[in-house]
């Protein structure tokens, strides 16, 4: 079995001066990803370390960190396509760090919630009561916007976007790839509320489409192509005028 | 005025200070480069109105658009409300001071060969 070298990143802000790095010699098949490589180091050389990390499958989003300096799922990434013997795990970059390679998204999470995240439509009843009811939508006015909701909310287009490194008031790719997925979407009525949203000093113009966001994105949502269309709506290319879906009502 | 409003005019004096740039360079190919820089040929180039109309169009576009990636590149840098602010403004007072030094210069050369 071949063993390689995880170089990982430890640091507990106010407690450690400066941040080091520990190294493990970790033994790694074909199939071994590198949540596995830092799970046995964990296990078997120092239980200290701190990782976040739950479904195991790139589903939850848990996992995001600078694997050989790119943001990456650890879970998503097998130490053979790596290429490397010696694998260096540290915090996502523009997030502050909690412990080792866990990071805190307050931030993040605070720009996704100010995007409005969720359908706005006023002929819905939403009380507890309310009957349910269900929006016809036609397949085109689905694909407007399905790309953006497998959005699975890691953080690595986050830590990859340029802007955030130097604007921490810069929603990001996610919040704005977010945002355009509820502005094309045909049950949302808050077209113009929401694009007041991101019409900001700090808002989605100061994107500099350097598109690292859409690459290292691992559910292939492209966050870059959502801020250019949502540009494109606020320059006037793109009509703001959609056709709200009707609600649909069975006959009983 | 709204962001979005900002970068309309920035992307639109891009495209115009292009233009007008194409058309000034154009305007001096009509004689041979040495030849155009003569101080006679500067100040006729001057006294002709659609020469200066687009010097001083080119004048305003650059330094609009320039002043405003000025602007956007510090706001990018640092943030705070006092900051965001004092950029902005100096970046206007900038434009206009430069316009108004600019239009100076193009207003003399141009009623020199008159006086």
């Amino acid at each position: 079995m071949k063993t390689i070298k995880l170089r990982v990143f430890r640091y507990i802000p106010g407690t450690d001066v400066r941040p080091r790095y520990d190294t493990f010699e970790v033994p790694a098949e074909r199939w071994t990803t590198v949540l596995d490589a830092l799970l046995h180091a964990k296990a078997y050389n120092d239980h200290s370390i701190a990782i976040r990390y739950s479904c195991r499958m790139s589903s939850c989003g848990s996992c995001g960190m600078m694997i050989n300096g790119v943001p990456k799922l650890a879970c998503d990434t097998k130490v053979s396509e790596l290429n490397n013997d010696t694998i260096t795990c540290e915090p996502m970059a523009n997030f502050p760090v909690i412990r080792d390679l866990a990071t805190d998204f307050t931030r993040f999470f605070q720009h996704h919630k100010d995007m409005k995240p969720y359908l706005v439509n006023e002929d819905v009843e939403t009380g507890v009561d309310a009957e349910t009811r269900e929006f016809l939508q036609k397949p085109k006015q689905v694909e407007e916007f399905l790309q953006f909701s497998y959005c699975i909310k890691c953080g690595l287009c986050y830590s990859a976007c340029p802007t955030v490194a130097t604007d921490k008031k810069f929603p990001g790719p996610q919040a704005l790839a977010q945002m355009y997925r509820y502005l094309a979407d045909s049950r949302d009525q808050a077209s113009d509320e929401r694009l007041k949203i991101v019409d900001d000093r700090h808002g989605v113009w100061r994107c500099h489409f350097a598109g690292s966001c859409s690459k290292v994105c691992p559910k292939g949502v492209d966050p870059a192509l959502g801020i250019q269309l949502l540009r494109g709506y606020m320059m006037g290319f793109s009509k703001k005028e959609k056709s709200i879906a009707k609600l649909y009502k069975p006959e009983k | 005025m709204r962001e979005s409003h900002i970068m309309n005019i920035h992307y639109i004096t891009a495209l115009a200070a292009l233009v007008l740039v194409g058309i000034h360079i154009m305007f001096r190919l009509i004689m041979p480069y040495a030849e155009s820089l003569q101080y006679e040929n500067v100040i006729a180039n001057y006294q002709n109105l659609p020469y200066s109309i687009v010097l001083e169009l080119i004048l305003v576009t650059v330094a609009i658009h320039g002043f405003n990636g000025l602007r956007i590149i510090l706001i990018e840098w640092r943030q705070g409300e006092h900051w965001e602010k004092g950029v902005t403004w100096t970046c206007i007072a900038a434009a206009i001071a430069i316009i108004a030094y600019g239009t100076r210069t193009i207003l003399i050369a141009s009623m020199a060969g008159a006086a």
